[in-house]
């Protein structure tokens, strides 16, 4: 099933992790295996926020050395990124396999995330001057508080709560992804896509990377390749309405926008909420109501619609 | 003229079922339609309670219903309801329920009898199933509102979703704005009165039944062909608009009618290469 979150804040910043914090809480039902976030705060002037993981969170209980693993492995990240030239400005560990970094860098970010990558066990979730890409297993209220959410400042974000269908319930299965290698981009998804296997070929053969088996990171990863083809988002997802096949919902963001596409059946819930101020939309109206006291408007968009909001 | 005359001559179905069970179930006329259950509370109407749903899960908001209902309340106010799921189910009884506010998904399904008002907005399979009784929501429905709903009025001011009135048997649903894809998808019977624009694949499969619409349609789905409204049908409209406040943005006599080809009757009495050809 799963459920999905959108917010934009169109006015001043505010405490969106707090907000899709709530948003998800509310949809849980509608997936309890894993949440994610993508938030986007305030960028830095020549800096990124780079997000990535070292181990999945079932790993931590197999094998005598895993933990010394886990710390060869951040220590081989940190060697690898020195080498690229890379500058590391600050290290937070989120978890004891999940961290966060700042980092200074002008080179090549594709080279740079697959050489990280290459890694074993290592994922960049996300790297971007606002997006912050976080997901783990569990509801929100226990991803939120491990990765302290709960007051995140920014403009936008959007969020999952995943039912595992069709692909293991682990981290790299989770939602959010991150439109490797575009820095800002992030997409959530439910739905199912039938045309994955055929697209997934065609996506590897043009040099693009998959982490997992779950056929939403495929929309990340074709959003990816039309901009690689500098076709606008707005574009690329009225393409994807047509060369996509199956039931599909999805919301995707930039560091200046957010989007959603509905497929042509329609199968796929989504609300929406529009006022000077705020955009909201979700799988589920009680999501957007968690975060509204007052009364509002809500509304569904139809069959083959794409919209796309403006910070 | 028996009821089963009424029902056919108004438009409701077109081809006499077989069965008196189905003819008593199909009945056009509303009082007809309504058996009281064995195990219904004696309401009064003139009697008014209400409650905040603010805090209140969605089990314990219709517990509460249940409960006045016992108490002999024929007038339940429901505030705040914010949009959560499973709201107003089950009611087999003569009752005036209002919600100020909005109702999330299967929002009022199984109901038989009572007549519900919402100031707000409604999600998806709202009214699923509804047998009899009467439902005004002021603002927008999600999708497959009125699914295989049975008997009774169904109304949204606003627009709906998609497949508005799947599998409908009977009854009637009106809609002030526009619906979705697939409406009346595999429609059986009763009416549908669409006041805006309709999307693609409207009347797909139909069986029977009729649809109207006043703004533009898309395309029709497979068997669904236009139809002459007859002034039965013409007079039907305007009583319905009438009550409900709502007006055809051309004119009743404008409207579009909708009505099954029937290539696709008892199609399963048809070869492969039949189906081939009608699809």
């Amino acid at each position: 099933m799963c459920g999905i979150a959108g917010i934009i804040r169109r006015g001043d910043p505010g405490n969106i992790g707090g907000e899709m914090t709530s948003m998800l809480r509310s949809l849980k039902h509608r997936g309890p295996d894993s949440t994610g976030f993508a938030v986007y705060g305030a960028p830095v002037e020549d800096q990124y926020v780079m997000r990535f993981k070292v181990a999945e969170q079932e790993d931590i209980g197999k094998g005598f050395n895993i933990h010394q693993e886990i710390k060869d492995r951040r220590a081989e990240v940190n060697k690898r990124l020195k080498e690229l030239g890379v500058e590391i400005l600050t290290e937070v560990e989120a978890t004891e396999y999940a961290f966060r970094y700042t980092i200074r860098f002008d080179g090549d970010m594709r080279r740079m995330a697959d050489y990280v990558e290459d890694v074993e066990g290592a994922e960049i979730m996300s790297l971007g001057k606002g997006l912050e890409l976080i997901k783990d297993l569990g509801d929100a209220d226990v991803v939120s508080e491990q990765y302290g959410l709960g007051n995140f400042n920014g403009s936008h974000a959007i969020g999952h709560t995943r039912m595992a269908t069709e692909s293991d319930v682990d981290i790299r299965s989770a939602h959010p992804y991150w439109a490797y290698p575009f820095t800002d981009v992030a997409v959530v998804h439910n739905g199912q896509l039938t045309n994955y296997w055929k697209w997934r070929r065609k996506m590897i053969h043009r040099g693009h990377r998959f982490m997992s088996h779950c056929d939403s990171e495929l929309i990340a990863v074709y959003l990816a390749d039309k901009m690689d083809n500098n076709i606008g988002l707005e574009e690329a997802m009225r393409d994807s309405l047509d060369e996509l096949d199956g039931v599909f919902t999805y919301v995707v963001a930039t560091s200046d926008k957010l989007g959603m596409a509905k497929d042509w059946m329609a199968a796929k819930p989504m609300v929406l909420y529009e006022s000077d101020d705020f955009v909201a939309l979700a799988s589920e109206e009680v999501a957007i109501r968690s975060i509204f006291p007052h009364e509002i408007d809500t509304f569904d968009p139809y069959e083959g619609e794409v919209r796309v909001w403006e910070l | 003229m028996g009821t089963v005359d009424k029902s056919f001559d108004s438009g409701l179905h077109t081809e006499q079922l077989r069965g008196r069970t189905q003819q008593t179930f199909f009945s056009a006329t509303e009082e007809e339609n309504f058996t009281y259950p064995y195990n219904a509370f004696e309401v009064d109407r003139g009697k008014r309670a209400e409650f905040d749903a603010q805090d209140l899960e969605s089990t314990d908001i219709n517990l509460k219903i249940r409960s006045l209902m016992k108490e002999g309340y024929g007038h339940i106010v429901v505030k705040n309801p914010r949009a959560k799921h499973s709201i107003g189910v089950g009611i087999l009884n003569r009752l005036t329920l209002d919600f100020e506010g909005s109702l999330g998904y299967f929002g009022c399904g199984l109901i038989d009898g009572p007549n519900v008002h919402i100031s707000g907005r409604v999600g998806w399979s709202f009214g699923e199933n509804m047998m009899a009784g009467t439902v005004v929501i002021e603002k927008n429905a999600g999708s497959t509102f009125g699914a295989a709903i049975r008997g009774g009025d169904l109304v949204c001011k606003g627009d709906v979703g998609s497949r508005t009135g799947i599998d409908m048997k009977g009854g009637n649903i009106i809609v002030g704005g526009r619906t979705g894809t697939l409406s009346g998808f595999m429609m059986q019977r009763g009416r549908m009165l669409i006041l805006g624009d309709a999307g693609p694949n409207l009347g797909d499969s139909m069986y029977d039944g009729t649809i109207f619409v006043g703004g533009k349609i898309t395309s029709l789905g497979v068997d669904a062909v236009p139809g002459e409204m007859t002034d039965l049908e013409a007079g039907w409209i305007e009583r319905k608009l009438a009550l409900y406040g709502l007006k055809a943005p051309n004119g009743v006599k404008n409207l579009q009618k909708i009505v099954a080809g029937k290539q696709l009757w008892n199609y399963d009495n048809l070869e492969p290469s039949e189906k081939k050809i009608i699809l």
